[in-house]
């Protein structure tokens, strides 16, 4: 009986490990996840002659394209992961276990990331071998570091939506609401062909202030003042929505 | 000594449903409780707030002493995953290191699941384990965390007769170690086989609180159904009754000493048949409707 309860560390630990399982065990999910931005990249950069050969353009569209996918990935994975979970009937057994909402958050998170970082290696590797994007060792480092904390609002955001929504509705709600966003963001489009009053909104969009940040951290251009604010603007509001939606869903399903 | 589950005064609504109506229950440390009731009754809510899923609209739910929201009260809490709920691409040992891994002192995984007779299976993916494998792994992950208060939601619905025997066998030696169960069942034969106090809940009310025997006679009713003009169902013995064009269905205690009264009335009939009463049928005639007293405790 003096055996002590475990401590939050240890659960986050045995969460993370229990869903990085779930999700590497069904290959498709890690599949399409880790090849789809090599694959656009390969398609719709590699082709353009003018960018894929221009240094500084290049690794601007690789950037870009590669935060795209962390934020695809992590809404999809975590907006329509969660919604399924809970349609499980293991969902309301993990609840019940001597364990709050925080070590499956955190757990999520960190799978998400490792999801993540996982589509970053063949996307780098086309990157390398097919266009002149490139940078120094420490600014690859920055930039990855960068894509990570760029990551967090949209993990939050999917969370969000799994919990607010069913799985049908998450899938459509998440298109709905990463394609607008990655083109406001300048992720599909470089934001200074944007008229300026596009540019201001863009400015304010978590997409925006993600690619800025990620592009300032290769070096490539300085983000803009308010980035940092911006991201951690939304990353706050995403985790208020991820929490009021985990707690309104308890009073939600019938059985 | 603090009261195991204590439930006062609670009520659970689900939108225009009340799916609880002020429902108050105490159930001592180490006692065996089977609440019992049709689908829909309120079962599922009931369990689904002493083990702190859902928040009460009104009352209060004590599990030990504490909040049951609290994860911290929970630590002496087993609960069964539903058989189809197992997430069916881990391994058996991975679920159960996974579940263990929330508690101060976990069943070491091997000696689990040799226990409930799994050991050949912990590399297997849970996904293909058989109805009755996954029943006892469910029960095995209810106790992996050495609980003192067990929480059984319909335990051996769709198990074959010595896949339900062997798992009663189990809730049996966990209870007789001292553990308190609170189990869920809309079978009565689950009840009988198991619990020592029974707890009736119907539409979200609960109707009957007594000893397992108190109970039984409570709802212990034949059926029998025949074709007639008469008036068959107004005959001595008839405890309910209902009518669907010339088709009389009369719910009796005794249906022997009812076919008899029916035979020496001379009144017509045909097509008769006397069945048990189901659980659903006794509940919805008997149960909901107390003013009739058993005349005469059988055994």
């Amino acid at each position: 009986m003096t055996a002590t309860t475990p401590g939050a560390l240890r659960l986050v630990a045995v969460h993370t490990k229990f869903q990085l399982l779930e999700t590497i065990r069904i290959p498709a999910a890690v599949i399409g996840n880790t090849v789809f931005p090599a694959l656009a990249l390969f398609f719709f950069v590699v082709p353009q002659a003018d960018v894929a050969g221009n240094r500084l353009w290049a690794t601007t569209a690789v950037a870009s394209l590669a935060f795209f996918s962390v934020c695809s990935a992590s809404m999809f994975t975590h907006g329509l992961g969660v919604a399924e979970d809970r349609e499980s009937p293991f969902d309301p057994f993990v609840r019940s276990l001597p364990a709050g909402p925080v070590p499956r958050f955190v757990g999520r998170i960190l799978v998400g990331l490792v999801m993540a970082l996982f589509g970053m290696v063949p996307l780098l590797l086309v990157a390398a071998f097919f266009t002149e994007a490139g940078v120094p060792a420490p600014q690859l480092l920055a930039g990855v570091g960068m894509l990570l904390v760029g990551a967090v609002p949209f993990i939050l955001l999917g969370i969000g939506l799994g919990y607010a929504l069913t799985a049908k509705a998450a899938i459509a709600i998440v298109q709905v609401i990463l394609f607008p966003l990655a083109f406001a963001g300048g992720l599909f489009m470089p934001p200074q062909l944007f008229p300026a009053w596009m540019d201001t909104v863009s400015l304010a969009t978590p997409t925006r202030a993600g690619r800025d940040l990620l592009v300032d951290a290769l070096g490539v251009e300085a983000a803009h003042g308010s980035s940092w604010l911006v991201l951690l603007g939304w990353t706050v509001a995403f985790g208020v929505l991820a929490i009021w939606a985990y707690r309104r869903d308890e009073g939600r399903r019938f059985r | 000594m603090t009261s195991a589950v204590t439930v006062t005064g609670v009520t659970r609504r689900f939108g225009p449903v009340v799916a609880l109506d002020d429902v108050s229950l105490e159930v001592p440390a180490g006692q065996l409780v089977g609440v019992l009731g049709p689908n829909g009754a309120g079962k599922s809510t009931l369990l689904s707030l002493v083990s702190g899923r859902r928040r009460p609209d009104a009352g209060t739910v004590l599990l030990e002493g504490r909040d049951p929201r609290d994860p911290v009260a929970r630590q002496g809490l087993g609960l069964t995953p539903q058989e189809t709920g197992l997430p069916p691409t881990l391994r058996v040992g991975e679920v159960v290191d996974f579940v263990g891994a929330h508690f101060a002192d976990p069943v070491p995984t091997a000696s689990l699941l040799a226990d409930f007779d799994l050991a050949d299976l912990a590399r297997r993916q849970t996904g293909s384990l058989s109805g009755g494998q996954k029943r006892r792994l469910a029960v095995a992950l209810a106790l992996v965390g050495r609980p003192r208060v067990l929480l059984l939601d319909e335990p051996t619905t769709g198990l074959d007769v010595d896949a339900r025997h062997a798992l009663w066998d189990a809730v049996r030696g966990y209870h007789r170690s001292g553990g308190t169960v609170l189990l869920t069942s809309h079978y009565l034969e689950e009840v009988q086989a198991l619990a020592e106090r029974v707890v009736v809940i119907d539409r979200g009310v609960v109707v009957g609180d007594d000893s397992l025997a108190g109970i039984l006679a409570r709802v212990d009713v034949q059926r029998v159904t025949m074709t007639s003009d008469d008036d068959v169902d107004e005959l001595d013995g008839v405890v309910s009754a209902e009518r669907d064009g010339d088709r009389r269905t009369v719910l009796t205690r005794d249906a022997d000493a009812y076919v008899r009264t029916l035979v020496r009335s001379g009144l017509r009939f045909h097509g008769l048949e006397v069945r048990g009463a189901t659980l659903e049928e006794a509940f919805a005639h008997v149960v909901a409707a107390p003013a009739t007293t058993p005349e005469g405790t059988r055994r």
